[in-house]
């Protein structure tokens, strides 16, 4: 299937002020490429700052790329224009502060309407409403139409976003960390939401978290990002059960897991964690492979030059000098 | 109420050892208007040396307004109106109930008996003062004796113990990254070497791979040090992993407890079940979770009955209007209707 929405080797670089007036260049995301299909979820995994939120950014064209390309049904996307947010909607990971508190929610939601789809009518804007206050299972309606966003829990307030994304009736849906805000009791059914909302309406989501094992319940494929770049990718169970690239080993023997065995535990736990650093400066990363200042592994090509993409024939895929010689080419 | 066992006697992290702070009955509310809120019920445990109990809740659960009870740093409208909260000391002498310590007897047993870790380590440390002289401070206020120059020694190997190198005693908190910051908190609460160290999600503003190597660094001075720790977090995943024993918080009332493995493997309270199966595996088989319908209550305006009651999936008659109490089934404690009394 041809992808919906495309990224390809983009970048983003910010120019920073610093107080003394020097400035300097912040390398946020380096050579992303990434492609949605109809009715795909792809989880996009990393730490803070490593460059996700700046790349669904540049996916909603809120920012423009430095280099590289955002398209759109094949198409490179000029400018963020209506309609092009007609078929691209950000969900933010904050439900209190993305909706309006000044207004209803049944205004949040027919502006939405008004705006897009030029919805006059009152009597069919407000059937519309009450559909979509259904579709993400905020019912009886009236109990939830007429409240201000500061009347609703976090859980509810989210669900009102995702319906406002919904009444423009988006063909992409770019959550970032859209459960992380919520109460851990909540997120699951928050989940279950966006996967009725990717087999109902076909929609494509491109899921950001931080938190890996959410990343495999809800997702198909899994791209991993560390300090600005892509790591690596594939399915979600190649990824996480025999992931290639030591970041994303790391990351996921870092993760909560309670079933481990308590002797994992113990030796998780108990080894002594050494000093495995953290994630490099954006203004000047380390040359070569950005991972190689903490990787195990690390061989003199990692310090000079950045690896290339190794494909493998699973669909998994990771920069890394380790597997230069492996997969498909 | 009766008082909280261990949990089961396989496990030898929960096997019975010495006391090291008993708490019993503490009610904790906010007092405002002519309805006090009523944060912490009834809230009784037991903590031994050298333990790691974990407290899991959602917000709103009463978590947070615990460790300030527990430590004595609630401010008003918060209120302990009810309760004991016995340390008994090192040197086996009696207990002493933190609740009725007036500010001057509890100045001398903060640091040196029970110290606390925040969530954000840049709110914690002075942000004018150099690392290395806020541990000096704390290091002299409890020891007088401590001339300038150990001090700053001794500030310097604190740090080294966290993976901070000593050089970095002499920065200020904002040279430091996030992780650096955590663990020198960390560092800073255990200076004085305390017997009970309060941990309020001080893991969750860094990253998992950080997480992990602060974690890794806590469990390994415990081992050195034998603090116990009361570790807060809506984290269960990660709490089951690290803690001895878990105790699950609701509308501000304990409503299992039990050893991590007995809460992961059986847990018996439907609210323990359902915050379990909160957390997608990271490696077993996938299957459909639900996670729990409904939201937290509104703690002013609780349920009737079991607080748990609009959320349940196996309520029955009686349940909203009865209010379990905490009862040991099969090694653990749990307030919930579902096991009857003498089952």
């Amino acid at each position: 299937m041809a992808p919906v929405l495309e990224a390809r080797d983009v970048s983003k670089h910010f120019t920073v002020r610093s107080a003394v007036g020097s400035t300097s260049v912040v390398r946020a995301v380096e050579d992303a490429t990434v492609a949605l299909e109809p009715g795909e979820i792809v989880a996009l995994v990393g730490e803070s700052g490593s460059g996700k939120t700046t790349l669904a950014r540049l996916l909603a064209r809120f920012y423009e790329p430095t280099t590289g390309e955002i398209r759109l049904d094949g198409a490179p996307a000029n400018g963020a224009t209506r309609a092009y947010h007609r078929d691209v909607q950000l969900i933010f990971q904050d439900p209190f502060g993305s909706l309006n508190p000044l207004h209803r929610v049944r205004y949040n939601l027919e502006r939405a309407l008004r705006l897009h789809h030029g919805v006059r009518d009152k009597a069919e804007r407000n059937r519309r409403v009450e559909e979509l206050l259904e579709r993400v299972s905020l019912t009886p309606v009236e109990q939830f139409i007429d409240k201000f966003p500061h009347e609703l829990s976090g859980g509810q307030r989210q669900r009102v976003v995702i319906a406002r994304a919904l009444a423009v009736e988006p063909k992409v849906l770019l959550g970032d960390e859209p459960i992380s805000m919520l109460d851990v009791s909540i997120r699951l059914e928050m989940l279950n939401l966006l996967n009725r909302l990717r087999t109902e309406d076909g929609l494509a989501l491109l899921y950001i978290t931080h938190d890996i094992a959410s990343a495999r319940y809800l997702c198909d494929r899994i791209v991993v990002m560390y300090a600005g770049r892509m790591v690596e990718g594939g399915p979600k169970e190649d990824v996480i059960a025999n992931p290639r690239h030591p970041y994303t080993r790391l990351l996921i023997e870092s993760s909560p897991d309670p079933a481990r065995a308590v002797d994992d535990r113990a030796e998780l736990f108990g080894a002594e964690a050494g000093e495995l650093g953290e994630p490099p400066s954006l203004i000047d990363p380390p040359a070569g492979c950005r991972f190689h200042p903490r990787c195990p592994f690390a061989m003199d090509v990692c310090r000079t030059e950045a690896p290339p993409r190794t494909e493998f024939p699973n669909g998994q895929w990771t920069h890394c000098w380790l597997h230069e010689d492996e997969g498909e080419g | 109420m009766t008082e909280t066992l261990p949990g089961t006697a396989t496990d030898p992290a929960a096997a019975p050892r010495d006391v090291v702070l008993d708490v019993r009955g503490l009610d904790v509310e906010y007092a405002t208007g002519d309805d006090p809120v009523r944060a912490c019920v009834d809230v009784s445990f037991t903590l031994h040396r050298g333990e790691i109990l974990g407290v899991a809740g959602e917000s709103g659960s009463g978590k947070s307004t615990l460790i300030t009870a527990l430590t004595r740093l609630q401010r008003p409208p918060a209120v302990t109106s009810a309760g004991q909260l016995l340390y008994h000391p090192r040197d086996g002498g009696p207990p002493v109930d933190l609740v009725t310590l007036s500010g001057r007897e509890l100045r001398r047993l903060r640091w040196t008996t029970l110290s606390i870790v925040l969530q954000s380590a840049m709110d914690a440390l002075n942000p004018v003062m150099r690392v290395g002289a806020q541990f000096v401070d704390a290091l002299r206020t409890h020891d007088r004796r401590l001339d300038k120059g150990a001090a700053w020694e001794r500030a310097a190997e604190l740090l080294g113990m966290v993976g901070v190198s000593a050089d970095r005693a002499r920065a200020y908190p904002h040279e430091l990254s996030g992780g650096m910051r955590q663990r020198a908190s960390i560092a800073l609460a255990l200076a004085c070497r305390p017997d009970l160290v309060v941990m309020d999600e001080p893991t969750t503003a860094v990253d998992v791979v950080m997480q992990r190597q602060i974690l890794a660094q806590v469990l390994r001075l415990r081992r050195e040090l034998g603090f116990a720790v009361v570790f807060v977090t809506h984290d269960l995943s990660l709490l089951l992993e690290l803690a001895d024993r878990v105790a699950i918080m609701y509308a501000g009332r304990i409503v299992e407890l039990g050893t991590s493995a007995s809460l992961y493997a059986e847990p018996r309270h439907p609210y323990t079940r359902g915050l379990r199966d909160s957390f997608p595996p990271l490696r077993a088989p996938l299957r459909r979770l639900t996670g729990i319908t409904g939201s937290p209550p509104d703690l002013r305006r609780p349920p009737s009955g079991c607080p748990f009651h609009p959320r349940c999936g196996q309520r029955f008659d009686g349940c909203d209007e009865r209010l379990p109490v905490l009862r040991d089934i099969g090694g653990n404690d749990v307030a919930c209707h579902l096991y009857p009394e003498g089952s």
